[in-house]
């Protein structure tokens, strides 16, 4: 084989999930913009950065746990715990928000880092472990208060208002401009550095890694906290979106979360994957609940059928690729 | 007493014992029961009641988890079972006073259990066809799953108006409510077909051994779907009694989080969750302690919510138990260093 | 290469035991700089330990290790690459899912300065690792994912990253077992240019026809001592063999004549036929017809391929090539399941992770294959069961206290011969049976042995492997000798282990097999 061929053989495998990914997104921006003259707007996809950047930030902290393997369920309910704790400090403890947000971004971590150690020392199931954590964080928030605490706080109420002028009548908001530092820095952290690595060597074969001498049990423990760390930045952005700490904040989030990395091209079983394609998938998400709504006549639960259908799809054309790789 | 406490019910009886002590220590009429118009009533009762559908799925599950396989999907399957037995009974009032079901019962009851066993094989057949790990597998379902039940609600939370119907959730059979007579009834079925065929000894072998049960000829592969199909028809017949008992179908929350109760219950009542023993008598103990738990929450005025935080003690407690790694940190802690 | 090249890793009085069990006994080892010196040895000779106690996998208990004249101790494989020392094994142990360059460099990437933005530099380490590939004389885009390079390549890839973190001692552990013949010359001229770099290696094989091609020495073990090491030009075949079993091996020639004279004498039906039978990166070409009461020996060395013949005779493999007729009928076994139901009977080698289901009784285990047979609804019933339980126990002198207590607590042997009687409660027309003996005291050996005799007589077709000839010869009414995955030969009844041995020796030169 040629060295030109080769080369591109070997690059492609890894890539044609995440131009799967792109491609559907495409395609799916195509239809909208078909049936809908009104849909091709920029103001419509700053939309989707702006309406979904909590999730933004959380699927590119679940993107970390599952490339080497792992799953996070508990980070809808860290989420939610966050937002209480913000609006519960702020508003009726009387915290400044300059201690509170460096607090419960220090927390998320250790909570995620908690996970971690459980999941890496006593050899523990991801699944179990963070669904025992999204009880803990869900049971706590419903201790804090239940009904929910609206924020009035200046800081966060100037925050939420903020938009950066795009020219044209167009903006972000500060969600927004968070959730795209957000993916600058995944990216750099996934591409330029030996943690973002490891993270990889891990998701390929975590046996190997280990007897490659890379260090599994720390980044493992990081790569949780990462995600903590994600899920409560989601959090304070979500309560310069809703102005509130309320429990019953991003139920069912995780789902989301899992579902954007695994249609942005992410492997399951880890190892494979990009943030770009995290993205995509967010995107993807969020063009198929634009699309639901434009229609108009279509009720919002088709958007979980198509999201599981999509899901079936990667999975099983995942597995099946990987089939045919392992008899060659 | 040794031999006793190294029978494998030993901790789950003990823990159920515990917590209805503690419930009566607070509540004096806890233990009471009461019999009127031909029916038992009272607080233990109710716990029997409520805990009818966990212990459904749960049975269920313990037969996919022993054959070292998972299904997270059941709380959405209980969501499609009702939303389509909801779809072909309806019911409405007429000025009679008379309901009226859209279909015969039994049709709606057989097309609903009918669907949830289609899901069942569903997860069976991409768990053993495609090969899919069976969380990945189940989790497509549990993630379309409560969109396939919003469409056939039409997105409406659909009440169900027939009086045979709400027999299943909310009648009396031989003095107890249906609902825990149905559970029991198939939990001892499965438990004698276990038994007089050979399908306990398969199942076990598959758990215990995959690679030396196939070797040995045991047909794993129809086996394993099979059971995947009968979990999806115990969430079914749960759905139908969760159902039948608010009188409604709702996608959203009907089922919710049971799939995770289910397999607190399978882990409690003592079956591995890497598979091969399992224990239906267990299950059943963990069901009941489940439920006796929310209760005695309940009585002790602690607010609900707090029932998760104890939920997720529990798993903690029950998985580092399960775990090699930390057994082997406790022995160390515990016993005493040897003498050089 | 010249005879006195400096010594690099000198063991010398390794005694080593697992628990107990002694597993080294004495052992001396030298490597010496520029050569490749291959270690060889039959099963529980200790070759495995020697390298794990080398490489730090295993801590040593007692003896002396130096590298480069320092004494050293290594605590674990990581520890021993950081002195000096690296492994690359079978299993290639690298990440399918990154880059070449990216695999080489894992753990130690060069990384960019803070002034031109800090970061992976992956310009360099591109760079680097197209140089280091180039010094093996392999030629590829270091950017490639590593899953899409064949095995040999990826096991480059693994030596190019061991010598590159250390450059003192690579140990190379049976790396040709899943190469075809042209890889393995790819993999040799490599260790040829490392070898002429001044590298010391040592390489674990199998392959007899390997270790002539491209070691320089040989050390041999056998039981846990060492037997002796030699120049590869002083040590002819028939003479490494020799120090491997621990027999005199007569040069070839005699025992060849009487070879290829089958036992056409009563032949009653053929019960299994395999014709060219074969499947890659397992066996090659296997033939022979086996009627009934008639006991097949499997024999060969080590790794020469017998295991793989079984799983494919029972259907757990399934065969690239090559016809297999059961019974008169022409048939693909699909699984085990299949097999069975064509009346093949199977004990599988590893009896612990194929053959006991641990926590079910001795009587569970027996009757599995029979239940598994009769169907998922039809129980056998009690009485029958125990009644043939009771009859199989007693047939294979199963000691144990209470048939209905776990299979878990009874000695290798007795569980063993559970395994057996499970296959023989199905009253197979053909029973194969993978290394039965193994683990089992003399008189135990003697009784199942006797055992099998007396079904073959009453008619029942066996296959049997044993890796100790001397037994294999004494039942078999014909013997199948493999070699290097591939049929050396058929011999008659009444041959000797001699002659088992020289037409392991005396076969032609044919590379490994694909």
């Amino acid at each position: 084989m040629s060295a030109a061929a080769a080369r591109l053989a070997g690059l492609d495998r890894r890539l044609v999930p995440l131009a799967a990914s792109v491609a559907l997104f495409l395609a799916m921006v195509a239809y909208g913009a078909f049936s809908y003259p009104a849909f091709l707007s920029p103001q419509v996809f700053l939309n989707l950065a702006i309406d979904n950047a909590f999730l933004f930030i959380v699927a590119i902290g679940m993107t970390f746990v599952i490339l080497t393997g792992g799953i996070d369920l508990s980070v809808g309910s860290l989420l939610a715990l966050t937002t209480m704790c913000a609006a519960a400090l702020v508003e009726k403890a009387g915290w400044s928000p300059w201690l509170v947000v460096p607090l419960l971004l220090a927390g998320g971590a250790a909570f995620g880092a908690a996970q971690g150690f459980l999941i890496h020392r006593y050899r523990l199931q991801p699944f179990i472990v963070t669904l025992a954590g999204m009880f803990v964080a869900r049971g706590l928030c419903y201790l804090i208060d239940t009904e929910s605490i609206p924020i009035r706080n200046a800081v966060f109420t100037e925050l939420a208002n903020y938009r950066l002028p795009l020219g044209g009548g167009h903006s972000l908001s500060s969600g927004a401009l968070i959730a795209l530092l957000t993916v600058a820095a995944a990216l750099w952290i996934a591409h330029s550095t030996r943690f973002g690595r490891t993270v990889y060597a891990i998701g390929g074969n975590a046996k190997s890694a280990q007897l490659m001498g890379l260090p599994v049990g720390g980044t493992l423990v990081r790569v949780y906290a990462l995600s903590g760390f994600c899920a409560a930045l989601a959090g304070l952005v979500m309560t310069l979106y809703m102005l509130s700490g309320y429990s019953l904040h991003a139920t069912g989030l995780e789902l989301d979360a899992i579902a954007a990395v695994v249609i942005g091209g992410t492997l399951l079983s880890g190892g494979v994957g990009y943030v770009a394609g995290t993205c995509v998938g967010v995107l993807i998400l969020g063009v198929i609940q634009t699309l639901v709504i434009f229609n108009g006549t279509l009720s919002s639960w088709w958007t979980r059928i198509v999201v599981g259908i999509l899901l079936f799809a990667f999975c099983v054309s995942q597995k099946l690729l990987e089939r045919g790789a392992e008899s060659r | 007493m040794k031999r006793l406490a190294s029978h494998a019910l030993f901790w789950p009886v003990i823990t159920l014992l515990a917590l209805i002590a503690l419930n009566t220590a607070v509540n004096p009429g806890f233990l009471a029961v009461s019999l009127r118009d031909g029916h038992l009533y009272g607080n233990l009762v109710d716990i029997l009641n409520r805990a009818a559908p966990l212990a459904l799925v749960s049975a269920g599950m313990t037969l996919v988890i022993a054959a070292r396989g998972l299904d997270i999907s059941v709380g959405a399957v209980v969501a499609i079972t009702a939303a389509m037995a909801a779809l072909l009974i309806g019911g409405s009032l007429n000025l009679d006073g008379e309901t009226t079901s859209r279909f015969p019962m039994w049709f709606a009851l057989v097309a609903a259990l009918g669907v949830a066993t289609l899901c069942g094989l569903w997860n069976g057949a991409l768990v053993v066809g495609v090969g899919m790990q069976p969380i990945i597998a189940t989790l497509i379902l549990m993630v379309a799953g409560r969109g396939i039940a919003q469409l056939i609600t039409g997105g409406q939370i659909l009440t169900i108006y027939y009086p045979p119907y709400s027999y299943l959730g909310n009648g009396y059979l031989l003095g107890l409510p249906f609902a825990a007579v149905l559970a029991t009834l198939v939990i001892v079925a499965l438990h004698a077909l276990l038994s007089l065929t050979p399908l306990g000894l398969f199942i076990r072998a598959i758990g215990i051994n995959p690679v030396a049960a196939r070797i040995a000829g045991v047909r794993s592969r129809p086996i394993t779907v099979a059971l995947y199909a009968f979990c999806g028809l115990t969430a079914g017949l749960a759905g139908l009694i969760i159902s039948s008992n608010v009188k409604s179908a709702d996608a959203n929350n009907a089922g919710q989080l049971l799939e995770l109760d289910a397999i607190l219950a399978v882990t409690l009542g003592g079956t591995a969750l890497t598979g091969g023993r399992f224990s239906l008598a267990g299950t059943a103990l963990g069901a009941l302690i489940i439920q006796t738990l929310t209760s005695t929450i309940y009585s002790l005025g602690v607010p609900p919510e707090v029932n998760l935080v104890f939920r997720a003690a529990l798993i903690f407690i029950v998985m580092l138990l399960q775990s090699a790694e930390f057994r082997a940190t406790v022995r160390r802690l515990v016993t005493r260093p040897e003498r050089a | 290469m010249a005879d006195l090249n400096a010594p690099v890793l000198v063991a010398r009085g390794i005694v080593h035991s697992y628990g107990g069990k002694p597993a080294l006994d004495g052992v001396d080892f030298t490597l010496r700089a520029g050569e490749v010196h291959a270690l060889m040895g039959q099963n529980g000779a200790g070759k495995s330990t020697l390298i794990k106690v080398l490489t730090g996998a295993e801590r040593l208990q007692r003896g002396s290790i130096t590298l480069a004249g320092a004494g050293i101790a290594p605590t674990s494989p990581h520890h021993a690459q950081q002195l000096g020392i690296s492994t690359v094994y079978q299993e290639v142990n690298l990440c399918p899912n990154l880059s070449v360059a990216e695999n080489i460099f894992a753990g130690r990437q060069p990384m960019k300065p803070w002034t031109r933005g800090g970061g992976i530099d992956w310009r360099a380490l591109n760079a680097q690792a197209k140089t280091l590939l180039a010094g093996l004389d392999v030629d590829i885009d270091p950017r490639r994912e590593l899953a899409s390079c064949s095995v040999a390549v990826q096991q480059m890839v693994a030596i190019a990253r061991a010598i590159d973190i250390s450059a003192k001692v690579l140990i190379l552990d049976e790396p040709t077992s899943s190469l075809d013949a042209d890889e393995v010359k790819l993999l040799f001229r490599t260790l040829e240019r490392l070898r002429a770099g001044g590298m010391a290696i040592l390489f674990v094989t199998h392959f007899l026809d390997q270790v002539y091609a491209v070691s320089d020495r040989i050390t041999v073990l056998r039981n846990g001592k060492l037997v002796g090491e030699h120049l590869a030009t002083d040590l002819d075949q028939p003479a490494l063999i020799a120090a491997m079993v621990g027999r005199a091996v007569p040069a070839g020639g005699g025992a060849q004549a009487q070879a290829q004279e089958a036992a056409a004498s009563s032949k009653t039906d053929c019960v299994l036929r395999a014709s060219g039978v074969s499947r890659r990166g397992a066996v090659d070409d296997v033939s022979f017809e086996l009627a009934r009461g008639e006991i097949l020996g499997l024999a060969g060395l080590l790794g020469s391929g017998r295991t793989e013949v079984a799983r494919l005779l029972f259907g757990l493999d399934r065969a690239d090539a090559g016809e297999l007729v059961v019974n008169g009928a022409a048939v693909v076994l699909k699984d085990p399941a299949h097999a069975i139901s064509h009346r093949l009977g199977f004990c599988p080698e590893e009896r612990k992770t194929e053959g006991i289901v641990e926590d079910l009784s001795i009587r569970d285990n027996i009757l599995l294959t029979l239940q598994a047979r009769a169907g998922l609804w039809k129980k056998l019933p009690a009485a029958d069961g125990r009644a043939l339980t009771d009859k199989l126990a007693q047939a294979l002198d199963i000691r144990a206290p209470d048939l209905d207590g776990p299979i878990g607590t009874l000695s290798g042997g007795n569980q063993q011969k559970c395994v057996i009687a499970r296959a023989l409660a199905t009253d197979p027309a053909v029973l194969i049976l993978d290394e039965p003996t193994r683990g089992i005291d003399v008189a135990g050996k003697q009784e199942i042995m006797n055992r099998l005799i007396e079904l073959a007589r009453e008619g029942l077709a066996i296959v049997f492997i044993s890796a100790e000839i001397d037994e294999l010869t004494r039942v078999a009414t014909k013997i199948i000798v493999m070699r290097d995955r591939r049929q050396a030969g058929e011999l008659p009844a009444g041959a000797s282990p001699d002659d088992v041995y020289s037409m392991i020796a005396a076969a032609p030169d044919r590379g490994a097999a694909a």
